[in-house]
């Protein structure tokens, strides 16, 4: 076992496929010579060179198209989209080439396309590097959208979708790459070096995609939630003493029914917290999944903790992101209902 | 006076009631283009992007060195393939006009841009085909009862009842699947060149659009990875001059041509003669050697009539003039083949008429046996449950439940 940030888990998870699987490439703009903007496939090209660890030309909606065609051609390509933010030129080549590929061609054509893309708030990045679009993934049948909470999960999960027939949106929360952040900007940055979803075997091994994962146990609450708000989720409990089920969803899509039902029947009260804004979001979805498997046994109202339905701004960062007060307020709601 | 800035919106030379007017089609002679080396550096060839290769002469000719030789066999061939697309054509837009398919899309006037690049490519070469190429499914080998039961979404349809008419796939044949989304298939062969230039491959991929969807961001961004990955690629254009009522200079077409847009990426342009079969197959052959040999992407612009309507939704002569097409000074394909071959005494009157009337009975076998296998209103149908297959690899759980809650619904309301 070692230590490793989500980075470093990252580039093992590449490093360890690439090795493994000589159909494995990479492409994405400023991956290769210079090893990634967040430095996930720093040292790759060097190792595996130019053309398998390729440099893109800044086009998403080519990244995704060409490789969609690469792995039509017996590859395997993981693209990465430098920010889940410029994800949308892509979107058409997503949702209506490569989701519906197998389908559409009854089965006879696919492309395994993993798309690595980094995403919320907390770094300063004002409406344009902050964003949470994983909802828009979500609601596309034929794709899967992964999104882990540890250096352990994201190595584990990331090796899953590559390995994967299926395409792979994996968002990489940013905030959390080299750290656990419990969602308060004033404390000093912890490193994931503490935490015990910072040790990460150094060789192989996977997480199977569509399980979640309960990071916390309790009896009194559910809390379902992924990505940064895990963490942010957890502080907020601590502080109210509540003794809550913290669920870790982390494969949006699709989606653990089971694990979430077991859980609310128990605790009979459910929390959903996420970064991303509130209307129409993943919440909802988690929402009314909840309210259908689990009505007669719900105490109270379900409790949703998300973004405000404002784009992401620069200036009040911290009051748009969903923090522990809010998830504090949100748990107080729930407990006092009758 | 100081001149000031007005939006300009541009027009057709012609509108129906009008006399059709093609004055503003640059053509060269036949013979006329210079045939450079495959090797030719592209700074050196871009005159290939303004003039108009082209091979028959109005006498039905080969003149030039375009010509590409090609045998009496493989032009008889050519010949019997375009006829067989547009005796299918025929007779699905028939049957879509009876009400037996939904939907359908005729190749009319177009038929040597799919014959002839197919013909000049290698089997193992990738086809990323757009809607109007169902010549080359035919030449790859897709049986005409496999196409026919794609558009009838029956018990035998290759994609299973999920697709429109028209938007066939041969995995065997590698022709890839058809979207109904404009130009989204330029990339994908992009990234297949790529992926056989990675593997170190000699397979090549070739993709086609319309005149139109060269407005889409998809062609662009799939000329600027070609480019700068010098992927073995042949990436055509066919101006068949509408896309559905827009008139190509809508898509640009106005001040320069489709095959002069790679120029600015250093990829040649070749601008072609898009109804004479042997300059579309002597440019492909020699787009193709290029590719293989390294020389990275070339952009071909075939130039072309769309003979019918878009597609049987489409009513052209609400926008363009009914004779538009008999003006169009490119003339028929297959008429100007079927006189080349005349004219060197390879072929007949009397053999042509007969075997119009052999192709003519084998597409009308092919629609008895397929219909055979169901039809929109009678026969065998698509299991219910193979809704569910094929969105992931394995079902999963969410979709498995949806699949038993469809099937016990409609077990209830039968």
């Amino acid at each position: 076992m070692s230590q490793m940030n989500m980075i470093q888990a990252i580039n093992s998870a590449l490093d360890i496929m690439m090795e493994k699987d000589p159909t494995v490439i990479i492409l994405g703009q400023d991956i290769g010579y210079f090893g990634g903007v967040f430095r996930c496939t720093d040292g790759l090209q060097n190792k595996y060179g130019e053309h398998r660890v390729i440099d893109a030309p800044i086009a998403e909606g080519g990244i995704i198209g060409s490789a969609i065609g690469i792995g039509v051609n017996g590859l395997r390509p993981v693209a990465e989209i430098q920010f889940a933010d410029y994800i949308y030129p892509s979107y058409d080549q997503i949702v209506s080439e490569l989701a519906r590929l197998r389908f559409r061609s009854g089965g006879e054509f696919f492309s395994p396309v993993t798309i690595r893309t980094p995403c919320g708030g907390g770094i300063r990045g004002g409406q344009t590097h902050s964003q949470s679009p994983e909802a828009i993934f979500t609601h596309i049948s034929g794709i899967k959208s992964v999104m882990p909470s540890s250096p352990y999960d994201a190595k584990g999960l990331l090796i899953s979708a590559i390995e994967s027939d299926d395409p792979v949106v994996f968002f990489e929360p940013k905030r959390i790459y080299n750290g656990p952040f419990d969602g308060d900007p004033n404390k000093p940055a912890v490193s994931w070096a503490t935490h015990p979803g910072g040790e990460v075997p150094r060789d192989y091994y996977s997480i199977p995609l569509g399980k979640a994962e309960i990071v916390e146990k309790g009896d009194e609450l559910s809390i379902i939630t992924y990505g940064t708000m895990v963490h942010v989720a957890q502080a907020a409990a601590h502080r109210t003493g509540v003794s809550a089920d913290i669920i870790d969803v982390r494969t949006l899509a699709p989606l653990d029914i089971a694990t979430l039902r077991q859980s609310v029947e128990k605790t009979g009260r459910c929390l959903v917290a996420h970064e991303a804004t509130r209307f129409g979001g993943y919440g909802a979805e988690l929402v009314a999944t909840i309210q259908e498997q689990c009505f007669y046994h719900l105490e109270a109202p379900i409790e949703r903790v998300a973004g405000w339905d404002t784009p992401y701004p620069h200036a009040f960062e911290w009051e748009y992101f969903p923090g522990q007060e809010r998830v504090m307020a949100g748990i107080e709601n729930i407990m006092e209902a009758a | 006076m100081t001149p000031k800035s007005s939006l300009h919106i541009p027009h057709p030379s012609a509108r129906p009631g009008e006399k059709p007017d093609f004055s503003y089609l640059k053509l060269s002679e036949a013979g006329a283009v210079a045939r450079p080396a495959s090797g030719a550096h592209a700074s050196e060839i871009e005159n290939l992007a303004h003039e108009l290769v082209r091979v028959l002469d109005d006498n039905g000719q080969a003149q030039g060195e375009w010509n590409p030789g090609m045998t009496r066999e493989q032009l008889i061939g050519a010949l019997r393939l375009m006829l067989l697309t547009r005796q299918y054509d025929d007779r699905m837009q028939r049957i879509q006009r009876q009400g037996k398919i939904s939907f359908y899309m005729q190749s009319l006037g177009e038929e040597a841009v799919s014959i002839g690049q197919g013909m000049a490519l290698e089997a193992g070469d990738m086809l990323f085909p757009s809607y109007r190429n169902q010549g080359l499914y035919i030449l790859r080998g897709s049986a005409l009862v496999d196409m026919m039961c794609q558009c009838l979404s029956n018990t035998r349809d290759m994609c299973k009842g999920r697709q429109m008419p028209i938007m066939y796939h041969n995995r065997k044949g590698n022709v890839f699947s058809i979207s109904g989304n404009l130009a989204t298939q330029y990339p994908h062969a992009v990234g297949w060149a790529m992926a056989s230039a990675i593997k170190g491959e000699d397979h090549i991929a070739a993709s086609w659009v319309g005149d139109g969807s060269t407005a889409e961001a998809d062609f662009h961004h799939a000329l600027t990875f070609a480019a700068v990955y010098q992927a073995p690629v042949i990436l055509n254009v066919v101006n068949n001059q509408w896309a559905i009522s827009t008139f190509q200079d809508f898509a640009g077409g106005e001040k320069r041509s489709f095959a002069a847009r790679g120029l600015g990426l250093g990829i040649p342009g070749v601008r072609v003669d898009g109804n004479d079969i042997l300059a579309v197959y002597a440019v492909t052959r020699w787009a193709a050697k290029r590719a293989r040999q390294g020389g990275g992407p070339t952009l071909v612009e075939l130039v072309t009539y769309r003979g019918g309507a878009h597609s049987t939704s489409d009513d052209p002569t609400r926008y363009r003039p009914k004779d538009e097409w008999a003006a169009f000074p490119l003339g028929d394909p297959i008429a100007r083949l079927k006189q080349h071959l005349v004219t060197n005494g390879y072929w007949s009157d009397e053999q042509h008429e007969e075997l119009q009337k052999n192709l003519e009975q084998e597409v009308k076998e092919a629609w008895k046996e397929a219909v055979t296998f169901g039809t929109m209103t009678e026969g065998p149908k698509l299991g219910l449950h193979e809704m569910f297959d094929d969105v992931y690899a394995e079902i999963p759980e969410h979709l498995e439940q949806q699949r038993k809650q469809l099937l016990a619904f409609k077990g209830r309301s039968s």
